[in-house]
């Protein structure tokens, strides 16, 4: 039985292995009232009593109000704050780098962590809907990664996160990446418990993507420019990429990089520092 | 975005409550969704009906209210109305807002038996 929850469900794989399995018991609804048809032929409805707010026939079953007043994503914002509170209590800084499949997110984590091996220890969850692709190419790099397959879900939650962490192990002072599935739709709505949320946009994608895909912008905290080795072969305004940026989110930082020719990347390095620092203050 | 995402934490919130206040059907849920959420309303109501079969909330009557968008524009100093996160301020046109309602996603009540 696993700490973080009690219950699995739908096709999420860690490593290829379903979390753990049990049985959902469902409640199923009863008719009060219910249609029937006279012998005369004549069909109609027994209300037993109406609405709450004009509820007559008292002793008969009666509908009633419930206030509830939930967020709906509560459940989720619930694991989020439990991996939240374990990962801060450890010092890990954590980011959840989102972005459409292709803008380089692999290529950049794989990149950051090779470059930055002998400092800072760096754990990795890759969320993809299928293969250990992902997961295998940080491994080469020599750190840890944990793979969730989704199956059809198009984004990870916090509940899948917590199961990861619990595999991964992160050491207190680690740094740890969560790389989501690549969609700028989706993982803009559920917090998996992470410091920030990083998005990647890639210099061939086209500098109106923040307004296509406002949700993202407008949750993350940093946009890494990815790709910019590419700009001399393409029509790319990379201003008019950041003001867009900026018009759904005036605080959002942005750093130019390219995770293959390397330019940038010192600041991109510098700046993760900045944020492990703070975090430990 | 993830409607059908939603409509299960719907449909697990409901059946939680249900047992905390006893009840054994769902004639009626209403929901707030602001705006500026990213959830589309038809999309929504969809999954809610292919999420709620078999369960308590099967047949049950979803009703959407819609909260406005609503952000504090920091050079004029004061709060105004927004349709979508891009949207610059109606008086000043700037874009240097910050959305303070219009992200809910909530349940507001159930009609239960």
């Amino acid at each position: 039985m696993c700490n973080v929850c009690g219950c699995a469900h739908g096709e999420t794989k860690i490593d290829g292995v379903t979390p753990h399995d049990h049985d959902h018991s469902h409640m199923h609804d009863h008719d009060n009232g219910h249609d029937h048809v006279h012998v005369d032929g004549e069909a109609h409805d027994h209300h037993y009593g109406h609405g709450p707010a004009h509820a007559h026939a008292p002793g008969l079953s009666q509908t009633r109000m419930v206030e509830i007043e939930r967020n709906i994503l509560s459940k989720n914002d619930a694991y989020a704050a439990k991996n939240r509170a374990y990962l801060e209590q450890n010092g890990i800084l954590t980011l959840n780098f989102v972005s459409s499949p292709g803008s380089g997110k692999t290529t950049l984590l794989a990149r950051t962590i090779t470059d930055l091996q002998g400092g800072v220890a760096i754990n990795v969850i890759e969320g993809d809907q299928q293969t250990a692709n992902d997961a295998e190419r940080i491994r080469a790099t020599g750190a840890k990664a944990i793979q969730v397959n989704t199956g059809k879900g198009c984004h990870l939650d916090g509940h899948m996160v917590g199961h990861a962490l619990e595999s991964l192990a992160p050491t207190a002072g680690s740094m740890l990446f969560i790389e989501n599935v690549g969609n700028l739709v989706c993982p803009a709505g559920f917090d998996l418990g992470e410091n920030l949320k990083v998005a990647i946009l890639s210099v061939t994608e086209g500098e109106d993507k923040p307004l296509k895909y406002p949700d993202m912008f407008h949750a993350a905290g940093l946009m890494l420019l990815n790709k910019i080795d590419l700009l001399p072969h393409l029509n790319f305004d990379v201003d008019l990429c950041i003001e867009n940026a900026r018009r759904v989110n005036p605080n959002i930082q942005v750093l130019q990089v390219s995770a293959t020719s390397g330019e940038g990347l010192d600041d991109w390095y510098a700046w993760l520092k900045t944020e492990a620092a703070a975090l430990q203050s | 975005m993830h409607e059908l995402s939603i409509c299960e934490g719907i449909v697990q919130i409901i059946e939680d409550q249900a047992v905390e206040q006893n009840f054994t059907s769902v004639e009626k849920v209403r929901l707030e969704i602001g705006k500026l959420s990213g959830v589309e309303l038809e999309a929504l109501r969809f999954g809610f009906d292919v999420v709620t079969k078999n369960t308590i909330a099967e047949n049950a009557e979803l009703e959407i209210i819609e909260l406005n968008g609503m952000a504090w524009c920091m050079p004029c100093e004061k709060s105004v109305s927004v349709s979508q996160l891009f949207d610059a301020c109606p008086d000043c046109g700037g874009y240097q807002l910050q959305v303070t309602s219009g992200n809910e996603m909530r349940i507001k009540d159930l009609e239960v038996n």
